[in-house]
């Protein structure tokens, strides 16, 4: 479990990072907090010849207060998402959810722009962007995009953002006086990946957003159940249970502590529970 | 037993008392010595390509290419390594009819398990090292695995060893009275179940480590060890390596836990040996998780049908059961791998009386990694088959769980007393432990919280278990059955001429504290304050011959052997003082490092004067007087083949019946290991062994798909206990002195991770009894919680 030989650039401005991951013969891989990619290089699953370190560029690490959205760069750290008043005050499902995510020292490391560029299906980030109705600001040397949460996750580790492509901002909207949320998971210990979890936002028009992890090949958005729940103030328990058979609909993938019939009852149990929290 | 009964007349300084670990603020400021950390001149690393294939013919190795990468010093394949070495068979005479192939350090012709070494690539670092190996070119022919335990004796089932007619290693039947005859009767209420127990590991912080040196003038050959055996590992090495025994030196200096794990002979640490030989140079071998995950002996993996009869007044007629438990490919070498199902056979339903016992273990030959002895040999398994069903048939007949344990537990005054199976049984105290259990728990408010909880539709369950340990073996565990194990061990006693105590002892230390009690025991019994006295343990060059640490006999067997040193050395130091002191050694005494007057305390010379008169100015004693500072004593136990202790726990616990997962709210243990040396250590080995029951019981299982393949060797994905899942743990002692020693110390290590699985396991199904389910199989996965409750 020891890495192979790679090379390893720290460029200090974002064109610096742009430009070493258009030359397709460095095979760069970016590093973030390193969470993930760091065992999978000692696995030997990842063997990148060039890693591209973005912990030298301070503004991937700001979190900015703008009139219309929290903006947040992908180097912004789980720890820093979780002391963040920003974050209480206008994403507050983000602070609700962080302290699930594995154990301190991984949140001292582990970023934004990490968990949501790697698109683990159990992840709870890429279901709170999708929840949230997000944006995910994608650089090259080609210019900048804004890709909605929505047209992101294409499926196991594979998303939107192509190889010469940098993640540069997270793009939320500010949470609204009346806008509730809901967030529940299941998972075997503590801080480990979830067997099933959902995020859920019901917005001041009663538009409601669902977005599952663990239960797929990725985070997705349920139609049918948001359609359930949309323009009900409240959740009874027949909507709830209505909502719960429109969980059906998902295309369950088992992993090794829960097959898919397991993830099919274990996400309605946590559709449940979360409603049962906005209530 | 004889011996200075005088030890315990007065009141201790040290036994007895919390005393902080001496070694514990070294090892916190980060200056602990492992393996890992050794650096020696011209070291090299082996680093082991090992099988992809849990079963498959090797055709070819072609190590062209890897011979020309950056750093690469030799390859060796499995035939290159077995020209240097005599294979081991890991059999025991006392264990009749087991049977095991010749094994070698690596795979010959055939590969039978995921994880076995193939070759082994010699290079200037691990790093550059797996480079290589990259390119090391092996064909495999694929053969048939043999996964599944009762499939493997099926006569469909290929054959993992071409030369034997089946796959079953072992197998040992124990009868005792008439079961099925008993069964039969009219009042007889008999309950049968299958359980199962998943395979599961030891994984120690510190994983499996060696950096072997070979000297050639001296022929010598120094190990580095991180295991708890020096002695035995210095007699295998001499065995198989063909060398002299006394030019092997196994050398222990910190150790990250055993468990168990680290008390067998591997391959890798084996081949790593010969190659420091060959190459005339040290050699480093660390195995990393994935590596532990695959070759670290695995334990447990059994599948029990069981049945007990009861009587409707609760009283246990008989109890049934045939084992079956897979081993991997071979038996380990030299404990072998039968001793847990012979564990099993011994052990269950020791804690109670009844006449009738009928019980089969099957020990089956399968394509995964060895298993072998882990922490509490046997008992988890041996204590769920009794106390679960023991639980159930009391659910049955509607009687309470503490109830029907009083109605059949070993009266208090029945000892000495022997078991169904024929352990002989002496200090023991269920009925003390179980009535201690049930204060500090609260056991009636408990049952009215669950009454409460489950009008609200929350499940929760108490559960108990009574269990017996295994402790301080005697000859009759390894030595009469051949194997190179010390049962006894020894200590010396040193006084330097500063006045200090030099404490040597043959059993190790790998964290529990054992260099601690040790230290205790001889500042006690010698008269010195503790901070004089500076222990050696896991060095085979320079501590006493004996069997190191494990069945948790470091503070019985050890420190028993300590406490005999440390007065003999008394005694001479008495008498010499005596001569100087021209007094009587009866009226002399030592206390705080001063020979004082046994009378009056008066000091009368310190002991670091009298070391000076000895070692500098002999000349002012007598011509006739020789003293000796320094004293020897070794000690085994003869009057039992084991000192069991008891114990008593329970659990509590909450199921949540919608997503399966169990929530542990508190746990209990209640445990006789007879004298009690250091309260908080032993305290903490109680927790420790709890844990890594709770792991057994609600997360850990070695997984493996049909083919034979481990699909979770990571710790993100193989699931032990972790801070968030360990509840409150109370623990509390009834201290019933073995009359086998001095000390009257039993071992105290393994009682948690014995008794918490039966407990855990009757909490649950005791929360689920409303809902007319069980399960009875562990880990206790959502999934298999889900399974029981029909929710899916």
């Amino acid at each position: 479990m020891k890495a192979p030989d790679f090379s390893y650039e720290k460029p200090n401005s974002i064109p610096g990072i742009l430009s070493l991951l258009e030359k397709d013969e460095l095979e760069c891989q970016l590093l973030a907090g390193g969470q993930s990619l760091m065992p999978m290089m000692n696995f030997r699953m990842a063997t990148p010849k060039t890693i591209v370190d973005i912990s030298g560029v301070s503004e991937l690490s700001l979190i900015t207060d703008t009139p219309k959205a929290i903006e947040i760069g992908a180097m912004v750290r789980y720890c820093e998402l979780q002391d963040s008043d920003v974050i209480q005050k206008f994403c507050p499902l983000i602070t609700m959810v962080i302290p699930h995510i594995a154990h301190p020292a991984i949140r001292n490391r582990g970023t934004i722009g990490g968990s949501i560029g790697l698109s683990d299906p159990a992840a709870e980030l890429p279901a709170v962007l999708l929840a949230l109705d997000g944006k995910v600001e994608v650089s090259s040397n080609k210019g900048i995009r804004e890709e909605p949460a929505n047209k992101f996750f294409k499926g196991i580790y594979e998303t939107a953002c192509s190889s010469n492509e940098l993640i540069t901002k997270i793009i939320l909207p500010k949470a609204l006086p009346k806008q509730k949320f809901g967030f529940y998971e299941i998972s075997r210990r503590h801080g480990d990946y979830a067997m099933a979890g959902v995020c859920i936002a019901q917005d001041q028009d009663l538009t409601v957003r669902v977005a599952f992890f663990g239960v797929a090949e990725k985070a997705l958005r349920i139609a049918s159940i948001e359609k359930v729940l949309s323009g009900n103030s409240d959740f009874s328990q027949s909507i709830i249970e209505n909502a719960q058979n429109a969980a059906e609909d998902i295309q369950f993938e088992g992993d090794m502590n829960a097959g898919p019939e397991v993830k099919k009852h274990l996400a309605k149990v946590v559709l449940e529970r979360a409603l049962e929290g906005i209530k | 037993m004889t011996g200075p009964a005088t030890v315990f007349d007065k009141p201790t300084d040290y036994i007895g008392k919390s005393i902080p670990r001496s070694d514990a603020s070294r090892l916190l400021r980060g200056k602990g010595h492992y393996v890992d950390d050794i650096q020696l001149p011209r070291m090299v690393h082996a680093v082991f390509l090992r099988s992809p294939h849990a079963h498959a013919r090797i055709i070819s190795i072609d190590i062209k290419e890897a011979e020309k990468a950056k750093g690469v010093i030799a390859i060796y394949t499995g035939n290159d390594i077995a020209k240097h070495v005599k294979p081991y068979v890991g059999v025991l005479s006392h264990l009749p009819g087991l049977r095991s192939p010749a094994q070698y350090p690596l795979a010959l012709d055939v590969a039978r398990w995921q994880g076995e070494p193939v070759a082994v690539v010699v290079c200037s670092s691990r790093a550059l090292g797996e480079d290589a190996l990259e390119l090391i070119n092996i064909t495999y022919e694929p053969l048939p695995a043999v996964t599944d335990t009762l499939d493997a004796l099926s006569s469909e089932s290929p054959l993992i060893h071409g030369e034997y007619d089946s796959n079953l290693a072992w197998k040992r039947e124990v009868e005792v009275g008439s079961l099925d005859k008993a069964l039969s009767g009219d009042d007889v209420i008999v309950i049968e179940r299958q359980m199962k127990f998943g395979r599961h590991t030891g994984v120690t912080l510190e994983t499996r480590a060696t950096v072997c040196d070979y000297v050639p003038g001296d022929d010598e050959l120094i190990m580095y060890y991180a295991g708890q055996a020096p002695h035995m590992l210095q007699f295998i090495l001499a065995k198989h390596l063909s060398m002299l025994e006394e030019n092997v030196r196994v050398v222990a200096h910190d150790i990250g836990g055993s468990f168990g794990i680290k008390v067998h002979t591997y391959g890798d640490e084996i081949a790593t040996a010969i190659i420091a030989k060959l190459l005339k140079r040290p050699v480093k071998f660390t195995a990393d998780r994935l590596e532990s995950f695959v070759t670290d002996i695995h334990a447990r993996d059994h599948v029990v049908n069981v049945k007990i009869g009861v009587r409707k007044d609760g009283s246990i007629v008989g109890i049934g059961f045939n084992d079956f438990t897979g081993i991997g490919p071979f038996s380990m070498y030299p404990r072998t791998s039968a001793i847990e199902c012979n564990q099993i056979l011994n052990l269950t339903g020791a804690p109670y009386q009844f006449e009738h016992y009928q019980a089969v273990g099957n020990v089956v030959f399968q394509n995964k990694t060895l298993m072998c002895q882990y922490r509490a040999v046997g008992h988890p398994i041996a204590m769920a088959i009794s106390d679960c069903m023991l639980e159930e048939a009391a659910r049955v007949i509607g009687m309470d769980p503490v109830q029907i344990r009083k109605k059949n537990l070993i009266p208090d005054d029945a000892y000495p007393t022997k078991s169904a199976t024929g352990m002989r049984f002496d200090d023991l105290s269920h009925h003390a432990c179980l009535d201690k259990l049930l204060e500090i728990m609260n056991y009636d408010k408990l049952l009215s919280d669950q009454e409460e909880h489950r009008k609200k539709g929350i499940y929760r369950g108490i559960g108990f278990v009574s269990l017996v340990e295994v402790t301080n073996p005697s000859p009759m565990f390894y030595g009469i059955g051949g194997a190179p194990i010390a049962s006894q061990d020894g200590a010396t006693v040193r006084l330097d001429a500063a006045g200090a105590l030099h404490v040597s002892s043959s059993v190790t230390e790998q964290g529990q504290g054992t260099n601690a009690i040790l230290q205790q025991i001889a500042a006690d019994v010698f008269g010195v304050s503790i901070e004089r006295v500076k222990v050696t343990t896991g060095d085979t060059a320079t501590v006493p011959y004996g069997g190191g640490t494990w069945a948790s006999r470091g503070a019985g067997i050890g420190g028993e052997a300590m406490l005999q040193a440390a007065y003999a050395l008394k005694e001479q130091v008495l008498s010499t003082a005596a001569v100087i002191l021209q007094a009587k050694a009866e009226e002399l005494d030592i206390a705080s490092g001063e020979v004082v007057l046994k009378s009056s305390g008066e000091q009368k010379i310190s002991l670091g004067d009298l070391a000076k008169i000895v070692y500098y100015r002999g000349n002012e004693l007598p011509n006739d007087l020789q003293p000796e500072l320094i004293a020897t004593r070794h000690y085994r136990v003869t009057d039992f083949p084991f000192v069991f202790t008891n114990g008593a726990m329970a659990a509590h616990v909450e199921v949540d019946t919608n997503t399966g997962l169990i929530k542990i709210l508190h746990f209990w243990a209640v445990e006789d290991c007879g004298r009690v040396i250091n309260p908080q250590l032993v305290d903490d080995q109680i927790r420790g062994g709890v844990v890594q029951g709770i792991g057994g019981a609600l997360y850990e299982e070695c997984v493996y798909d049909a083919d034979g393949q481990m699909q979770n060797a990571s710790m993100a994905d193989y699931l032990v206990p972790m801070a968030s899942e360990m509840p409150e743990i109370t623990v509390a002692h009834v201290e019933t002195f073995t009359k086998t020693s001095v000390l009257g110390a039993k071992g105290a290590g393994e009682a948690g991770t014995g008794g918490a699985p039966a407990a855990i396991m009757n909490a649950v199904n005791n929360a689920l009894s409303p809902l007319n389910c069980g399960i009875w199989q562990m880990p206790m996965t959502p999934e298999r919680v889900l399974r029981a409750l029909g929710k899916i």
